[in-house]
């Protein structure tokens, strides 16, 4: 019954989300190896340091370096012939991949695993999240992607031995011609781990320039709602809520917000929320970890001026 | 170049899931649906591909009980060429392996070279759909593409895919299988004119059955339950340095 | 893009009970005529809430053979109580022999009036209707002579500067022999057509009120399925009128609902929070205890009665249910009137489309419409005139005892929008705060009525003056639109020491009290582009 952990690569560091799969799989086998595919065997250092791999498989070759869905697929789909469960960390590197495996495996696999409640049922989200499903799966081959935000990241201190792979490449029809990294000063909404959200409290645009401050200080994404939008503050673009991005944080921090239902929907699995603001009885505040009842300004130049 | 577009009736996405405890499922009874917003994506990717010369023709195909049949009504209104129903006796629990294969034998028969559909529904939210077609009938997979140039001797296609690390762009030879994202384009209404002209447009009704694909279920929802928001134990802070401390202490900074 | 155009025999603009009772009624009459079903809602019944207690004879009338199987018709009125609330913790049940005879409820069904609407629509594409919901008609067209020829569609794709977007799709002309208009209260043809027609020429001015609803999902022992429970009283006081009702339907649901009559004299009055503190009320708490709230919504409701009922034939067309004022006042019930009065616009066109001779007024003077609503011509005007206690004990006197057969008229010549007086003792009506139990605030409110409106399009909430929101109405009523609006649509807001009115139109819930209450009559509900709007459902 043991569990393969298929790898996903920033460069030569493990993905945060790989660290949450390899946490998940705990849950399911004591026995746990990780599947990389790369270009570059060097690669391989990161991956065996990490805690709880026994084997890292590896199979190298420069077709990999931006490895064809089709290609991919096909030779994890013939790795899972030894393994009972096959997991990664929800990412679209791994939305990409793993139901084609499943369907090559003619397994159905299960999208954004937040919870295991035993080796075959877990709870995942439907409905953008508003609802959660207990699922249970009657297939023999389980493959899974996990939601990064719902398990702890392991750390490293392993020491798995390394075993290469050596794989005929399948056939590709489709190739890979650029990336284009995001390149923002500031972390991207949707996947940032801090948000610093700014409503129509606020004023003015002006005065949203003092949120942008803040982010900058904590490495955060801005985000807005959508009086604040609708004010003319900030574009839409960074709207979070039900008709905005929907987002899930490690930190969310509102500042003037008075937390209008559709803004809560987008921001409300957020793991710790802070409210600054001036009104006591503003909905968002219900909703906080942490209250700061105080004029926003103040709060702002404050938090601005206070030296980490 | 024929182009298939899978269409899936769900919950209207602005109206709120509702859980029917006693059935321990989400309550779609009297909800409003709609056409998944991806999938509006795909179809109106598809009318432009049609208009541009560059497709001889866009089929739209569901699954599901009679009501389905609104869906595809929807996309003929937007300007697709025919639609195929493919009809379940009842609200069986169709998970994406099944709708797959079922859209495999569709493609299958129909010979269709390309095929644009949602990333996901936003029901279920599996995103798979697409990814496990292109396993079955082992057609080239574009994922999450938020840019479709099609070659001028349309034998493949430049995407643009929106992944975590910014936007890759890849070649796909045809045949071939895209999902789309939001940022594709944005889709067109359907107009009162075309709603009514989409009446007489071609709709096949295939039974399920026909089809001889084993749609028993692997997976089986146990139980749902609303999220909602919660209301959170709220602490007071009054000063930049008290907050700072308690985040550090809660290890978000 | 051109706008296009198409014929039909009748086009009607509402999906409602009297829309579609004309709609089926007509087929019925003459299955090849073309009729065409226009609603604004995203679908039908999305744009519908009701109380609703049903009197079923009218559906029979109109589904023989099918009215049985009606869904809808499976919670009969099992108890009827009345409670008068005479403080924030005490009530009289009011004795049976004492209600007025027009409340008493036996053989009437508890219903949701969105999925009679359904069940209805149902029927009329059954019978060959054409319905296109998701599409407002924007305008009426006119010949040269001044008949009423058909209506228009609203452009799609339009943004908040009135330029065309990438999505633009031009709206469509419909064009019909006769046209029906059956948009509910306070219609926005509606109010054109009585106008330009001159259909309210000898009529009392309309009286309206804003009518609220939530839907409880309950778990106590004390929900009863069949039970209605009607209030008056608190927290209502003088110088608003109005009543509460709360409905035990199957599944464990409740309705509860107040209905404030919107010639209130306080401009510090906001009926929503009326609302909010009625649930605290033990009477309605015991129901909702332990309860989930699962939706809310509001809507003006017509109810002159025949004082204001409108002429309902004009040059092309007709206007019926309640965008004409059918509601009987005095059983608080209109769904049965909308329907009656469809099927007698269904009648009369019939007619007048086969050339026979046929005038509106004697038909509809022969009906049993008529006569129910004459019966009760006085029960509206009492309260408004008389104020609570008289006009309640008037309307005993004159139901129970007369047997609505007294020989004169009350009427009440005030219209809503000039009602609202500084000189009330209660001016400057506070509010507690909502306990999030019982009592919510309006954003969250907001969210279970699923109402949502693309966001890029121009504000369909239209101000004759734009300035009168921080001037006139400001300096005489502090902006009562920031108060009676249900849905928080208009705040006048502090930017940087400057006032300027914010118009949140996406969060309109279509219920048109602004159009109604506005002091100032500067407020123009307008069709925003199709689908937009709440989504209710099961209300």
């Amino acid at each position: 019954m043991s569990a393969l952990i298929l790898i996903e690569l920033n460069g030569s560091d493990v993905s945060a989300n790989t660290r949450a799969a390899i946490t998940a799989a705990l849950n399911l086998s004591d026995s746990l190896d990780a599947l990389v595919l790369t270009n570059d065997a060097s690669n391989a250092s990161s991956v065996s340091a990490l805690a709880g791999i026994n084997t890292v498989k590896m199979i190298v070759d420069d077709a990999l370096e931006h490895a064809n869905v089709e290609v991919a697929s096909r030779l994890i789909a013939d790795v899972m012939n030894d393994y009972s469960f096959l997991v990664a960390g929800s990412s679209t590197f791994s939305k990409n991949i793993l139901p084609r495996v499943g369907a090559l495996l003619d397994v159905q696999p299960i999208s954004d695993v937040c919870e295991i409640k035993s080796k075959n049922t877990f709870v995942r989200p439907l409905y953008a999240g508003n609802v959660m499903a207990t699922v249970e799966t009657s297939d023999e081959t389980i493959v899974m992607t996990v939601r990064a935000t719902a398990f702890e990241h392991s750390g490293d201190g392993g020491s798995a031995s390394v075993e290469t792979i050596s794989a005929s490449m399948p056939s590709a029809n489709s190739e890979f011609i650029s990336l284009q990294e995001s390149v923002s000063e500031r972390p991207e909404l949707t996947t940032a781990e801090r948000i610093v959200s700014g409503g129509r409290g606020l004023g003015s645009k002006e005065n949203f320039a003092l949120i942008e401050q803040l982010a900058d200080k904590l490495d955060a994404a801005i985000g807005a709602s959508r009086a604040a939008v609708d004010a003319g503050f900030i574009s839409n673009d960074y709207q979070v809520g039900q008709t905005g991005k929907v987002v899930a944080p490690k930190l969310y921090l509102a500042v003037g917000i008075s937390g209008a239902i559709q803004h809560l929907a987008g921001m409300k699995d957020s793991q710790v929320i802070v409210v600054i603001n001036n009104d006591p009885d503003a909905p968002m505040s219900r909703m906080a970890d942490l209250v700061w009842q105080v004029d926003l300004f103040d709060a702002l130049n404050e938090l601005n001026a206070y030296q980490v | 170049m024929k182009i298939i577009i899978p269409v899936k009736r769900v919950l209207d996405p602005y109206t709120q899931a509702r859980v029917n405890k006693q059935t321990q499922q989400v309550d779609l009874t009297n909800a409003k649906m709609a056409m998944n917003p991806f999938c509006e994506i795909a179809v109106e990717e598809a009318l432009t591909l049609k208009e541009s010369g560059s497709a001889s023709e866009t089929i739209a195909v569901s699954i599901g009980t009679d009501k389905t049949v609104d869906t595809l009504r929807t996309a003929l209104a937007m300007g697709v060429d025919r639609a195929i129903f493919i009809k379940t006796d009842s609200e069986l629990d169709l998970q994406p392996l099944h709708v797959a294969k079922i859209l495999a034998n569709i493609i299958k028969r129909e010979e269709a070279e390309l095929v644009i559909m949602g990333k996901q529904a936003v029901d279920n939210d599996n995103n798979q759909t697409g990814q496990m077609l292109s396993g079955l009938i082992d057609y080239s997979l574009g994922t999450f593409i938020s840019k479709f140039d099609l070659s001028d001797d349309a034998s493949s296609v430049e995407i643009g895919r929106e992944i975590d690390s910014g936007i890759e762009t890849r070649k796909l030879n045809l045949p071939a299988i895209v999902t789309v994202d939001l940022r594709l384009n944005e889709p067109r209404y359907a107009s009162l004119p075309n709603i009514m002209k989409a009446r007489s447009k071609p709709l096949e009704t295939i039974e399920l059955s026909s089809l001889g694909i084993d749609t028993s279920p692997r997976i089986k929802i146990l139980s749902v339950e609303e999220s909602g928001t919660k209301d959170r134990a709220s602490k007071q802070v009054s000063s930049a340095e008290e907050l700072f401390t308690e985040l550090n202490q809660m290890g978000v900074l | 893009m051109e706008r296009e155009s198409i014929e039909y025999d009748v086009v009607i603009v509402g999906g409602g009970p009297s829309g579609l009772a004309s709609a089926c009624k007509l087929k019925q009459l003459n299955p090849n005529l073309s009729v065409c079903l226009l609603e604004k809602g995203s679908e039908i019944g999305s744009h519908i809430l009701s109380g609703a207690v049903f009197e079923p004879k009218t559906l029979f009338d109109l589904f023989p053979e099918d009215a049985k199987d009606c869904p809808s018709l499976k919670t009969p009125v099992a108890k009827d109580d009345l409670f008068w609330l005479t403080g924030e913790n005490k009530s009289i049940k009011v004795p049976s022999w004492l209600m007025p005879k027009s409340l008493h409820n036996k053989g009437n069904y508890i219903i949701s009036l969105g999925e009679l609407c359904q069940w209805i629509s149902e029927k009329a594409m059954e019978l060959g209707v054409d319905i296109f919901p998701g599409f407002p008609a924007q305008n009426y067209l006119k010949d040269e002579s001044g008949r009423v020829i058909g209506i228009s569609t609203g452009d799609m794709g339009i943004d908040k500067e009135g330029n065309q977007k990438g999505t633009f799709t031009p709206g469509m002309d419909i064009l019909a022999k006769q046209t029906i208009f059956a948009e509910g209260a306070r219609g926005h043809l509606g109010k054109q057509l009585i106008r330009e027609f001159n259909l309210d020429e000898g009529k009392t001015p309309q009286h309206f009120a804003i009518g609220f609803k939530e839907i409880w999902e309950v778990e106590n022992d004390n929900h009863s399925p069949g039970d209605v429970v009607h209030t008056m009283g608190w927290p209502l006081n003088e110088g608003t009128t109005g009543g509460g009702f709360l409905y035990h339907f199957d599944n464990k649901k409740v309705a509860v609902g107040l209905i404030v009559d919107l010639n209130y004299t306080n401009p510090s009055h906001s009926p929503f929070q009326e609302f909010q503190q009625f649930k605290r009320h033990p009477k309605i708490k015991e129901f909702l205890e332990s309860g989930k709230r699962v939706s809310y919504g509001a809507r003006a409701i017509t109810k002159g009665g025949i004082n204001s009922l409108v002429k309902m034939d004009f040059n092309g067309g007709m206007i019926v249910g309640c965008d004409a004022g059918t509601l009987n006042p005095s059983k608080i019930k209109g769904s049965h009137c909308a329907l009656q009065s469809g099927i007698l616009a269904a009648e009369y066109i019939h007619k007048i489309l086969n050339e026979e001779i046929c005038d509106f007024d004697d038909l509809f003077k022969g009906s049993s419409l008529y006569q129910e609503l004459y019966k009760s011509r006085n029960f509206s005007a009492a309260m408004h005139k008389f104020g609570f206690y008289l006009g309640a004990a008037y309307n005993f006197i004159e139901s129970n005892i007369f047997r609505n057969a007294l020989p004169f008229t009350i009427k009440d010549e005030q219209k809503d929008c000039d009602s609202l007086n500084l000189n009330n003792p209660l001016y400057a009506k506070e509010y507690p705060a909502p306990d999030n139990v019982l009592s919510f605030d309006i954003t969250s409110s907001l969210f279970l009525s699923g109402t949502n409106h693309e966001e890029d399009q121009p504000v369909h909430l239209k101000l004759t003056d734009p300035s009168i929101p921080l001037t006139r109405n400001k300096e005489l009523f502090d902006e009562p639109a920031q108060r009676y609006c249900p849905a928080g649509v208009y705040e006048i807001i502090d930017k940087e020491g400057e006032e300027y009115f914010q118009i949140n139109a996406q969060n309109c819930l279509h219920c048109k009290t602004c159009d109604i209450k506005d002091p100032s009559q500067n407020i123009n509900w307008t069709p925003p582009e199709g689908g937009g709007g709440p989504n209710y459902i099961g209300m």
